[in-house]
């Protein structure tokens, strides 16, 4: 009977996002974050913790990234760098 | 895909330095070699915890004892760290449970000797952190991400360990003679087998040629040895202490210290379970993880239960309302 894997999400200071930095097995929700405070806070690398078990993570394929994140791929207009000004114009 | 065309974009990642990723394809190979190498790196870490755990309620002073339960908890966190990563790969932590116990994986075999004196806790820091955080620190970049980010954390951690290991022998080395002779004796036993931490010499190192292709390994088991001696026959000298190798030389022509024959067949008879202490070691862990079988089914228990709570409450609420 194996202990259920969370995912285990870190805010490290206020203000920044909870960012992924690993995983962790336990039985509740109360002792992933209990034990996600041992493993990946022992030195003040957090303000906040989620957990979230791993089961309910739904990933995109890496087999069909290529086609799958091709749309953006030709569209350098989205980028401000595209547009040439002249040079009279100073911040924009 | 094709698997040869699966084989050819793992490839080409490999060679641009792309990591590979869990859910990406790999050559079974390359699967199997990263469960060995991951399980036995995180089993070092959870069995190098009982030789150092031996000294924590006999610390001289306070400050010692905290520093010390401080190290050895970092490495039960290095030790979830790998094995979080080894699980990506498809392994159950029940299975490399098992495979520890049992003796089908194996585990650093500096672990399988005594630590006989306090001055041993200053030889682990130094020597064995040491050796260890040179074999990391190419790791780092290793090929597949889940381990490479997990050294990263656990490099970050290792410097203080070897700082204190080096601040309790040079504690001793400014003590009294006998606490001198305490810190030359630990040096004496853990020189040679912190030198066989970096594995048998390339030519008999048959899985390094197939590691450092997929860029798991970036340097051989001898390079990385030779950078260790490197280092502490320098840092030996601010100790005062004397590495017990009458070969240790400077070779001028090299660029590096030369240093005399590991007994390799001292290291063949620990890796097969035959060191001072491989039995004890195997031994604590399964009464630990034995003993531990009524909490973890506790917990599972409790988590049951909360969970058909709250269930049951939201249907009673849900019924009230209707
Ligand atoms: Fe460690
Ligand atoms: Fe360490």
């Amino acid at each position: 009977m194996e202990q259920p894997l969370w995912e285990v999400f870190i805010r490290s200071r206020q203000g920044l996002d909870h960012k992924h930095v690993g995983s962790l097995h336990a039985a509740d929700a109360k002792m992933a974050i209990e034990s996600a405070r041992d493993v990946y806070t022992r030195r003040m690398e957090g303000v906040s913790i989620w957990v979230v078990e791993s089961k309910h993570i739904h990933a995109s394929n890496p087999e069909e990234a290529g086609s799958f994140f091709d749309p953006a791929e030709d569209k350098i207009y989205r980028h401000p760098t595209f547009y040439k000004l002249p040079d009279e114009v100073e911040y924009m | 895909m094709d698997t040869e065309a699966l084989q050819q974009s793992f490839n080409e990642k490999i060679d641009k330095d792309i990591r590979i990723e869990p859910k990406d394809w790999m050559p079974a190979d390359y699967r199997k070699t990263l469960i060995r190498q991951i399980g036995q790196h995180a089993h070092s870490e959870i069995v190098g915890m009982l030789p150092e755990a031996n000294w924590i309620t006999r610390a001289p002073t306070l400050r010692r004892k905290c520093i010390l339960i401080a190290k050895v908890q970092d490495e039960a966190g290095h030790g979830l760290y790998l094995y979080c990563a080894a699980e990506t790969l498809n392994i159950t932590r029940e299975e490399m449970t098992e495979q520890l116990l049992t003796g089908k994986a194996k585990y650093s075999s500096i672990f399988n000797y005594p630590t006989l004196s306090w001055a041993d806790m200053g030889a682990i820091g130094w020597l064995v952190d040491g050796a260890a955080i040179i074999n990391q620190i190419p790791l780092c970049r290793t090929s597949y991400g889940p381990y490479a980010r997990g050294m990263v954390r656990i490099c970050k951690e290792e410097s203080f360990h070897q700082r204190q290991g080096f601040d309790i022998l040079l504690s001793l080395c400014r003590g009294s003679e006998a606490q001198k002779a305490m810190a030359q004796d630990a040096l004496n036993r853990w020189w040679w087998p912190s030198l066989m931490m970096f594995g048998p010499r390339d030519a008999d190192s048959p899985h390094t040629i197939q590691s450092m292709k997929w860029k798991i390994k970036r340097f051989t088991n001898d390079e990385l040895r030779q950078k260790f001696v490197d280092m502490c026959a320098q840092q030996v000298e601010v100790l005062g202490l004397q590495i017990p190798d009458p070969e240790l030389k400077w070779n001028e022509a090299r660029g590096h210290y030369d240093f005399g024959e590991i007994h390799w067949d001292e290291f063949w008879n620990v890796v097969k379970g035959n060191g001072p202490c491989n039995k004890e070691r195997i031994a604590a862990r399964t009464r630990a993880h034995e003993e531990g079988e009524w909490v973890r089914r506790a917990a599972l228990a409790y988590a049951q239960k909360q969970k058909s709570g709250i269930s049951e409450s939201q249907t009673a609420k849900a019924t009230i309302k209707e």
